[in-house]
């Protein structure tokens, strides 16, 4: 499942290098409103296209997806980012992992792989990852990537509930799915640079990020 | 121009306004009611602004012009609260919509497409 705005410049390849790596998977395209041709690159690329009406950000479209998922009945759902940042070689050692756990998260700085950041944002990241580690009882290195596969009960819990909130897709996903007594597991995976399209970070906002992890963990921590 | 002027006039055209709303069906019945009640709070209060003075002197409070103003305050910032509830309940049902409407019209255009290569 992929959420994507304004990606049309890489969906393409994105979804051709899944079904290369991944023959027989269904790939569900969450276009959330894009202004550009995103939904007809990636209809043409032979995946599913759900069009959101306008848009809800990407809780939203992750929501939509797990709902299909559930809806469909499928044993594994597999979310990742529509810039070519998740490499999907890493998707069976995420399905092994189930094994242990119903959440997966495929982490960046887990000894895997180049992809760095610094200031602000990184203090804010390693900040919840301590702090999301002792709730979930595991080490997370990555607690806000948006490369997760789910089995089955994971995606029950996250098609009835996923925050549209920024960092709230994220961060308070991994309280909640503690909170409904599942399982959360890490597999190091390698990020790459987006591929092509904007990052939606600049280094303003990153300077914003730290405040706004910070109240979404203490909301996460004490909403029901 | 002496307060009470002030004062009356204003919550007269308070009153005109809910009551010019409700006939227009722009209100909701639930909060009609509730503005209805404030209006028939107002406007003794705005012609008679020293009504609750004794009731002031009782909380503390030197006037009964303070205390209509905290109480105004305080039902200002009830009824902000209310309203951002409500905003975001609502948020919540279009967002279902949204996704609902999504998930449909994937289904019809799957449909529709099967349909096209059956012909
Ligand atoms: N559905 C949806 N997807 C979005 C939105 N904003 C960004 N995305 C997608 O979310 C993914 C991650 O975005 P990106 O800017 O790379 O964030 P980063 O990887 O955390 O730096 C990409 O697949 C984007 O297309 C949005 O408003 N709605
Ligand atoms: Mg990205």
């Amino acid at each position: 499942m992929i959420p994507a705005l304004n990606e049309a410049g890489a969906i393409t390849g994105v979804i051709a290098e899944i079904r290369a790596e991944l023959p027989g998977v269904d790939v569900l395209v969450v276009d959330d409103g894009s202004t550009d041709s995103t939904a007809r690159e990636a209809g043409k690329a032979g995946a599913l296209v759900a069009s959101l009406p306008y848009n809800l950000g990407v809780g939203g479209a992750r929501r939509l997806g797990y709902r299909y998922g559930l809806d469909g009945d499928y044993d594994v759902v597999v979310q990742l980012d529509a810039d070519g940042q998740h490499d999907p070689k890493f998707v069976p050692q995420m399905i092994d992992a189930l094994d242990e756990g119903d959440v997966v998260i495929g982490a960046r700085f887990a000894g895997v792989g180049e992809y760095r950041v610094r200031g602000p944002r990184s203090w804010a990241m390693s900040f919840l990852s301590t702090v999301l580690s002792a709730v979930a009882r595991t080490r997370l290195t990555d607690t806000t990537s948006g490369y997760r596969a789910t089995n089955r009960r994971g995606t029950a819990l996250y098609a009835q509930f996923f925050p549209v909130e920024y960092l709230g897709d994220t961060v308070e996903t991994i309280v909640q799915a503690v909170r409904h007594d599942l399982t959360v597991r890490q597999v190091p995976v390698a990020m790459r640079p987006r591929v092509a399209g904007t990052p939606s970070h600049s280094p303003i906002r990153a300077t914003i990020y730290l405040g706004r992890a910070f109240s979404v963990l203490v909301l996460a921590l004490i909403r029901r | 121009m002496s307060l009470q002027l002030t004062t009356t006039v204003c919550g007269l055209l308070l009153l005109a306004g809910i009551v010019e709303l409700l006939r227009r069906r722009q209100l909701r019945e639930k909060y009609g009611v509730l503005w209805i009640g404030v209006g028939l709070v107002i406007i003794p209060l705005s012609v008679f602004p020293h009504a609750v003075d004794r009731v002031a002197s009782f909380f503390g409070m030197a006037s009964g012009v303070s205390l209509v103003l905290f109480a105004a305050i305080v039902f200002l910032l009830v009824v902000c609260l209310h309203l951002s509830w409500e905003v975001s309940r609502l948020e919540e049902k279009t967002r279902t919509l949204a996704e609902e409407i999504a998930l449909i019209r994937m289904k019809v255009d799957q449909n529709t497409g099967s349909d096209v290569d059956q012909r």
